[in-house]
């Protein structure tokens, strides 16, 4: 693969990240487990989206496949990757290695192990600095203080020589974006970026990447399991199940008109302030699929309430609903004539059926 | 790049970069004060030091050639202020003996070692942190050389290449380097999965850079420490090859075959009987042995602090 990988202008015209028809199967004694099964998005500059879907979703694999970090020797890709038009699915670390810290960046889950332990956080900023920028040792410092003020990092001076076991797990993911920040990227991927953070901070630290993202016209790809993160920082949104989008719509179309039961189900097992004490957090009965060998009907058949014959039969294609936009695998999505028939039909599991996704 | 995400940052910013925070210290939160070594590490090291300055500078010393076979001397005489350690069945000095033999056991010492780390910690590494082929195959080789007995193999290889400083360091280097391999990968495993490197990667680090700038300072405590032990061993391999006159061989000095030539003295076989030349050449191979001990130990303890508090 000689083909050059960093971007001209001929190609500005071309979506910041277009990815179509992406599959990720690794090989494992039991059999092929398919943890991506055709996903196709896309992205422009300065938008965010969102990939929703809970534990064994697929999401990580997904995110990690459009950065290329999967290793090629244990992982099957097939379909496209385009950044900015050029292809980069399956292309060597070589030439990926000049877009990943320049073009691309990621912001890992778990700020208490995506930090080097033994290395001052300065040096870990500047490190990047000197590599991709080829700032000299002044003027990499210089800048990493900034990128620490800019992150929100209070006596950056200080911090600077501090090493990660002296900082809070938010003040350490405050330097592991302004890590990822550090050579400009134009498309971030934070994979569960405040999963392992309080409360408190997640708020602080999702409020800091889209004033971020914003303020430097960066794409960004939010994956979440919670989809009371991605409802007000994403323009559009991705649910997965299975390693399948079962759902895509912008973002206040996704709310307005959810129309897959999984969207739903996820929807409601966020915990809500308003609810009286005491109240049963409705949890989403059953387990994900089995991915080697997945069942031949809807992935989400079996944990649905809505589910019909036909669900367990037929896996329902990826259609385009009424509002451009909106797509959903359903054969009864919500809210239409045919659920609420199916919803009569098929009561008696764990998720009371009745009214369809409410607004967030 | 100078603009700050909140207005509240933005008005304490100026005043944060240039006061101190409370206490007026560097002061960082981060758990109990920085733990110490102590003095018995100090001492321990110190003493370590004391013998491989002395090792090295052996000829800028007063001292008589440890191989002169002075017949002036007295012959087996104990510790006196012309010979503080006494002299031995050939009329030689023992502290002067002392003195230029700890050269050998160091140089096989830490030679043997940073062959073995050449040789095994490198590969060791590499594999780790790459897996695949290179891994299967690197250890399976590493398997095959720890099920050779390997004194069997350095007697054997003596025997017949020569019994050298340099020969006896490298091939007890060469065998060293398994174990050593076994030591260094487990312990870059541990770290080669973890988050930190991933990141790396995605910054657009290289494997080199990965492997020196992200791995190597997170295992070299592991390899500080267990290369001190490994030295430690090394010099016990050396003496016990000495002490069957399979090392460097005589007159040349060292702590072994001292030992050696004391044992017929020890039984009073050639009619006589010195026990300085046992307890001096002993004490001196104890007392290093110990040391390396407490130091790897010791030092081991120190830097498992970090990853403690993490």
């Amino acid at each position: 693969m000689s083909r050059p990988l960093l971007p001209d202008p001929a190609v500005q015209t071309a979506p910041l990240l277009a990815v179509d028809d992406l599959r990720v199967s690794f090989a494992t004694p039991q059999g092929e487990l398919r943890a991506v099964q055709g996903v196709s998005l896309t992205l422009e500059r300065g938008k965010t989206l969102g990939i929703v879907g809970e534990s064994g979703s697929g999401k990580t694999v997904l995110s990690r496949a459009i950065m290329g970090l999967l290793p090629l020797g244990s992982a099957t890709q097939t379909g496209s990757v385009r950044y900015q038009g050029q292809e980069i699915l399956n292309a060597p670390a070589k030439d990926l290695r000049r877009l990943w810290g320049t073009q691309i960046a990621m912001v890992f889950q778990d700020p208490m192990t995506s930090l080097n332990p033994v290395q001052r956080i300065g040096h870990q900023i500047t490190e990047t600095l000197t590599l991709h920028l080829k700032l000299g040792r002044d003027e990499a410092k210089e800048t990493a203080l900034s990128l620490l003020m800019q992150v929100g990092i209070p006596f950056p001076v200080e911090r600077f020589d501090a090493y990660p076991h002296q900082l809070s797990g938010g003040m350490r993911q405050r330097v592991i974006i302004a890590i990822a920040l550090a050579c400009a990227p134009r498309l971030l991927m934070a994979d569960e970026p405040t999963t392992g953070l309080d409360v408190t901070v997640q708020a602080q630290i999702l409020d800091l990447l889209s004033t971020l993202q914003r303020d430097r016209e960066m794409g960004m790809v939010l994956v979440t399991h919670d989809l009371g993160v991605v409802a007000t920082r994403t323009d559009e949104i991705i649910v997965m199940y299975a390693g399948n989008v079962v759902e895509r719509a912008p973002t206040s179309v996704l709310f307005s008109q959810m129309s897959m039961p999984y969207t739903e189900a996820l929807l409601r097992s966020i915990p809500r302030i308003g609810n009286p004490s005491h109240t049963r957090l409705q949890a989403i009965e059953g387990r994900p699929p089995n991915l080697i060998a997945p069942p031949p009907g809807c992935p989400f058949a079996p944990r649905c309430p809505y589910a019909q014959d036909k669900c367990r039969r037929e896996k329902p294609p990826l259609v385009e609903g009424a509002v451009p936009g909106h797509s959903y695998a359903c054969w009864f999505p919500l809210s239409t004539p045919a659920a609420v028939a199916a919803a009569g039909a098929g009561a008696g599991a764990g998720v009371a059926a009745g009214a369809g996704g409410e607004p967030a | 790049m100078t603009d700050i995400i909140s207005p509240q940052n933005e008005a304490l910013a100026p005043a944060l970069l240039t006061t101190p925070p409370v206490g007026g210290g560097v002061g960082l939160p981060g758990g109990p004060a920085k733990k110490r070594l102590g003095p018995f590490f100090w001492i321990c090291a110190g003493w370590i030091g004391l013998i491989i300055l002395v090792a090295i500078f052996a000829n800028l010393f007063p001292l008589p050639k440890p191989d002169f076979e002075n017949f002036a001397n007295p012959q087996n005489a104990g510790p006196a202020w012309g010979h503080l350690l006494g002299t031995d069945d050939l009329n030689r000095d023992i502290f002067s003996r002392l003195i230029f033999g700890s050269r050998v056991s160091l140089v096989v010492g830490f030679g043997g070692t940073l062959i073995g780390l050449a040789l095994g910690g490198l590969p060791a590494m590499y594999a780790a942190y790459r897996r695949g082929r290179v891994d299967t195959v690197l250890n399976t080789v590493s398997y095959a050389v720890l099920a050779f007995p390997a004194i069997v193999a350095v007697i054997a290889i003596g025997e017949f290449w020569g019994h050298q400083l340099w020969k006896i360091t490298l091939v007890i280097g060469v065998f060293s380097a398994p174990l050593i391999f076994r030591v260094i990968r487990a312990s870059t495993l541990s770290y080669a999965s973890r988050d930190f490197v991933m990141a790396a990667k995605a910054l657009g680090a290289s494997d080199r850079r990965i492997l020196g700038r992200e791995l190597l300072p997170n295992i070299l405590p592991t390899i500080i420490s267990f290369g001190l032990i490994a030295v430690a061993t090394i010099i016990v391999l050396e003496g016990t090859l000495a002490f069957l006159g399979l090392s460097v061989p005589p007159p040349t000095p060292s702590w072994g075959n001292m030992l050696n030539e004391s044992a017929s003295l020890l039984s009073g076989g050639k009619g006589q009987t010195n026990p300085w030349l046992v307890i001096f050449p002993a004490t001196a191979m104890f007392s290093l042995l110990f040391t390396l001990n407490v130091v790897a130990d010791k030092l081991r303890a120190y830097f498992d602090v970090a990853e403690v508090k993490l």
